[in-house]
């Protein structure tokens, strides 16, 4: 990777590809380039290597590996999943159950069929991020087709009780999917074991290339087609493969999830430095999220008085790459919708910063981050009018 | 994102900090919407000799409130009464779209101080030529808080 002039803490947003996934992908652009349709022996090599791939995702979720179905990312996969179900099932009901702090490409894909007629509830959480599956038992309806939940939140980090959630789905007889796209390789799953019907997943969150992904559906899941075309993917999915990309995403959840709970160990360690160091060293600081029960490097922390942005131009000036759910950043002028459903107050969500620490980072990152990060709020402050001097009047009230 | 002018200004903002002895005080914004200015004027024989600014916002919020203190200061209160949002736009090099309210800010925080200033002389406060009511921002983004 050359000489290392960043201190990368944004591994929720993307990950680097590892060496050995990107020196498996090659040969597949270049030697190994036939299309897997046709007859000839190095289109053989190209089905080989699929089929190779799709037995270690299988492998790493607990599937059988004609339960995969390769796609171009996380969110392809997520609007298959509802889409597909929902238009599948329209005959037995048109509710579908999701929470408020699902990934746009669960919400907005809800939100399209709503206008399709679809009825969605969107379940509330608790202050940590948590569904609760009592809830969600509630809100099921005789109308109930599909229930989609998270397996780990993308902002705060939290870890949904994904099996309590699928039993309560099973029982009604209601089609579970979660978006486990944060999930790989940090949790282990048994999509069996955990009574899950559909899963969603994405190579470049877990050290893998861009632009590929898969869903798993379990065998005798009514789903219609979401990409219309050529016979790909046992008919289920159209397009020429994305040869390279799909061996990239195989090499990568093997060694992803070859070892959870030692990659887990160590990045703890460092997230949990790094945590009670931004705690301890700055004043009005709230961690957002479960304390427990989140990713291994998910660190989300709201500081009063000031903004998100500015504090993310900051640490960027410092080589330090890292995400806010203020609103400055998304593209409109509401902060995040998972901050805000946590009962987070709207100008303390503004303030938000997310690390998400990952493989790349070392102990000289966290002393780096805890070096610069108390002088850049500091700075901030010094400069809000609502940081007076008794810091209360103007200030914010935390819940 | 930013325009070299618009980090110079974040990175190295000019006149922050309060003012014990100003003549005006203007705040607008809300911490709900992500964004306070409060700008101090001082004023002397209808000009302003000083503006300060203390700002809670983004990079563009925090440069808008540098480079609309930078503009009014030693001009008149009706010249300073006319640098629009755009003018602090401009004088920054462009802003992003999305954050065109920002400069939209500074100038209501301009125009507040002047404003407060006039009330404190027992003068008429002046009038918005062209308010810019709270849903025809630029690329229709208000925060309705």
């Amino acid at each position: 990777m050359g000489e290392k002039q960043f201190i990368y803490m944004d591994h929720s947003a993307t990950t680097p590809a590892r060496a050995e996934v990107v020196d498996a992908m090659v040969p597949y652009y270049t030697r190994y380039f036939g299309n897997p349709s046709s007859i000839y022996s190095i289109a053989r090599d190209s089905k080989k290597a699929i089929d190779a791939a799709r037995a270690q995702v299988a492998k790493a979720i607990g599937a059988e590996p004609d339960e995969i179905y390769f796609t171009s990312g996380g969110s392809e996969s997520d609007n298959w999943a509802i889409k597909g179900v929902a238009f599948a099932n329209r005959k037995k009901g048109n509710h579908i159950i999701t929470s408020k702090i699902e990934h746009h490409a669960v919400l907005h894909t809800c939100e399209y069929l709503e206008k399709e007629g679809f009825v969605v509830t969107y379940l509330p959480v608790d202050k940590y991020g948590l569904v609760d599956p009592a809830e969600l038992e509630k809100a099921i309806t005789d109308r109930t087709i599909l229930v989609s939940i998270m397996y780990a939140n993308n902002e705060i980090g939290t870890i949904e009780p994904i099996r309590e959630l699928a039993l309560v789905a099973g029982k009604h007889k209601v089609y579970f999917h979660t978006d486990a796209v944060q999930a790989i390789g940090n949790i282990p799953i048994d999509v069996k074991a955990e009574a899950i019907d559909l899963l969603s997943l994405s190579a470049h969150k877990f050290y893998g290339p861009k632009g590929v992904g898969a869903l798993y559906i379990r065998k005798g899941t009514k789903i219609d087609n979401l990409i219309h075309g050529g016979g790909q993917e046992r008919r289920r999915r159209a397009g020429t493969e994305n040869i390279a990309g799909i061996v990239g995403l195989g090499k990568a959840i093997g060694m992803a999830t070859a070892d959870i709970e030692g990659h887990n160990r160590k990045i703890r360690a460092l997230r949990d430095r790094l945590r009670d160091g931004i705690l301890k060293k700055i004043p009005h600081a709230y961690l957002n999220g479960h304390p427990e029960k989140r990713l291994p490097g998910n660190i989300n922390i709201s500081f009063e008085f000031i903004e998100g942005e500015s504090m993310l131009l900051w640490l960027d000036d410092e080589g330090i790459c890292a995400s806010t759910g203020s609103a400055c950043t998304s593209g409109s002028l509401e902060p995040s919708h998972v901050l805000l459903a946590t009962g987070l107050a709207v100008e303390i969500s503004h303030g938000s910063l997310r690390l998400t620490l990952g493989d790349s980072n070392t102990d000289a990152d966290v002393d780096a981050v805890l070096e610069a990060l108390p002088k850049i709020v500091l700075r901030l402050r010094e400069m809000s009018p609502l940081y007076t001097k008794d810091r209360k009047n103007g200030g914010c009230n935390v819940q | 994102m930013y325009s070299d002018k618009v980090m110079d200004h974040f990175k190295n903002p000019r006149n922050v900090g309060e003012m014990e002895d100003a003549d005006g005080v203007g705040e607008v914004g809300n911490p709900v919407c992500g964004d306070i200015m409060k700008i101090f004027l001082k004023i002397q024989d209808n000009t302003i000799t000083d503006a300060k600014f203390k700002t809670f916002g983004c990079g563009a919020a925090i440069a808008s409130s540098s480079m609309a203190t930078e503009l009014v200061r030693g001009k008149t209160l009706e010249e300073a009464w006319d640098v629009s949002n755009k003018a602090v736009a401009e004088a920054l090099e462009g802003l992003p779209p999305i954050k065109m309210h920002c400069s939209v800010l500074a100038e209501e925080g301009i125009h507040k101080a002047i404003n407060d200033y006039r009330r404190k002389q027992g003068l008429p406060e002046w009038e918005e030529k062209n308010p810019h009511s709270h849903d025809e921002h630029d690329e229709g983004l208000t925060c309705q808080h």
